[in-house]
């Protein structure tokens, strides 16, 4: 226990950088992954394709891979980022592409007479989408983003590989520097556990609130 | 093509405008890809020097082994994961409480713990407890424990996701529990799963890449080895990102295939394959439903 007591301030600071590496990762996702549902279900057949190359790479590449060929690649080609904003474009991307694909599920939920009723009242393709397809489509997206958001929580471990002082960074080195493994490996478990559950509990108020009252 | 969920066919003047919409997309799009070119090649990526050690065999074999290693993780990983998460299914589905809150505790655990973190511990930690393990097990554990839990939520939704009609027949027959489980059940519901089965493969694969963190020789880090050795590190990494794709869409595209195949078979419904995240999202999300 003792070495969880010693060691609180790293943990509070490996923390602190995986909250904020998680929340700036989600809000980029979400953006790009707006934009990515919306290319996707676009009638311009480039921007479709555009978009469904974008996820089927994305998604099929490991993160790991990608977060690598990010910092150690990019910078051969002039691209150079610091290890956690290298962190935070990468993850964005990554899981930008699942939340496109999650919102594009959520378009394709919302019954197709609301975009029929739409275009009988002479509303244009973005008026349909943004004023009456969106916000059906956002609000049945909510629990699935939820446990990409988790997802996510779980992937800025992956940002300690390129030195980012987070929370399984932190870890790591207790690890493999104490003989207290154990003690470490339960203290970490609680310590995602506190990052995680609320994230759960807010996706179900938000969820509550949302839901769409058949 | 038209737009499937906004509405029916576009009319005259929308199709022009999306004629119009998709030449100006296609010459962005184009004239984004020529300037990432041309950045490549001003930054001297093209050069001969970059590219040769692809040519040598023995750098060929060299990531090939890195390949070879990797799939040989993933699939003793996938084998023990589905046995775990048979067991883990048949737990929660269980009558005693004591079974059902066992499983439902080690889901629960593992849905919120990086993975990352699970195979550093497995490596450097379970010996001191006296599990001596060498990189390939260390990982191949740290993988099945976490992708178990996994499969355990995705068999337990596809179980219920059979007709219960399933159930009260065997029950009627006379069958007990188990073996109406063991005949009926699990057979279909396995069927139904198959192609989950091959994207949770993908996953797998895409996780064995973490390997890397305790010197397991898998595919990225060979090819992290190579580049830094070569000086060539965005030409490895890029290799291995094409290699990666290739397998992995490949094998998304057999479980699409599947599970259209699947849909036209059974006629019933089997759980979205959308993608080895969209699983995790399905499998557990279910599993918190029910």
């Amino acid at each position: 226990m003792e070495v969880l007591l010693d060691n609180l301030d790293s943990f509070e600071v490996g923390i602190r950088n995986t909250v904020a590496l998680a929340l700036a990762s989600f809000a980029g996702a979400l953006a790009i992954g707006l934009v990515v549902a919306t290319f996707r279900v676009s009638p311009v057949l480039p921007l479709r394709a555009a978009g469904t190359t974008y996820v089927e790479v994305v998604r099929n590449i490991p993160p790991l891979v990608l977060i690598f060929l990010f910092f150690f690649g990019f910078p051969n080609i002039g691209i150079v980022y610091s290890p956690f904003i290298s962190a935070t474009i990468v993850l964005a991307a990554y899981t930008g592409a699942f939340v496109g694909e999650a919102i594009r599920a959520g378009i394709n939920t919302v019954a197709r007479g609301q975009a029929e009723a739409a275009r009988a009242l002479g509303m244009t393709f973005r008026q349909t989408l943004g004023l009456v397809v969106m916000p059906q489509a956002l609000r049945s997206v909510v629990p699935p983003m939820g446990n990409l958001f988790i997802a996510l929580v779980k992937n800025t471990s992956l940002a300690s590989t390129i030195s980012v002082f987070e929370l399984t960074f932190v870890s790591k080195r207790l690890i493999t520097d104490t003989a207290q493994g154990l003690t470490v490996f339960f203290g970490t478990a609680v310590a995602y556990l506190l990052l995680t559950l609320p994230a759960g509990w807010v996706v179900g108020r938000i969820e509550r609130r949302a839901a769409i009252k058949r | 093509m038209v737009a499937p969920a906004l509405g029916d066919a576009l009319g005259p003047r929308a199709r022009r405008r999306a004629a119009v919409a998709s030449v100006a997309a296609a010459a962005a799009i184009g004239f984004v890809i020529f300037i990432a070119i041309r950045r490549f090649a001003d930054a001297g990526q093209f050069e001969r020097r970059l590219w040769e050690p692809f040519l040598r065999p023995e750098v060929r074999r060299f990531l090939w082994n890195g390949l070879v290693n990797t799939l040989k993780a993933a699939s003793i990983a996938l084998v023990l994961a589905s046995l775990l998460g048979i067991v883990l299914a048949l737990g929660r589905l269980s009558r005693p409480l004591v079974l059902r809150t066992l499983s439902r505790s080690y889901v629960e655990f593992f849905r919120g713990f990086p993975l990352l973190l699970l195979i550093v511990f497995g490596f450097f930690t379970l010996p001191r407890l006296g599990i001596g393990l060498n990189r390939f097990w260390a990982l191949v554990i740290a993988l099945t424990a976490y992708n178990g839990a996994v499969l355990g939520e995705i068999f337990r939704a596809g179980i219920l996701s059979l007709d219960r009609g399933q159930n009260e027949a065997a029950e009627a027959l006379g069958m007990r529990r188990g073996q109406s489980m063991r005949f009926v059940i699990l057979p279909q519901a396995f069927r139904r799963m198959t192609p989950t089965i091959v994207s949770q493969f993908v996953t797998l694969l895409k996780d064995t890449s973490l390997g890397f963190v305790i010197g397991y020789e898998e595919l990225l880090r060979t090819g992290q080895i190579a580049g830094e050795f070569f000086r060539n590190s965005l030409q490895f990494l890029i290799a291995v990102s094409v290699v990666f794709f290739v397998v992995n869409f490949t094998l998304s595209r057999i479980a699409r295939r599947l599970e259209l195949r699947q849909r036209r078979r059974y006629k019933a419904g089997t759980i979205e394959v959308a993608g080895p995240e969209d699983l995790v999202a399905a499998g557990l999300e279910l599993g918190k439903g029910k």
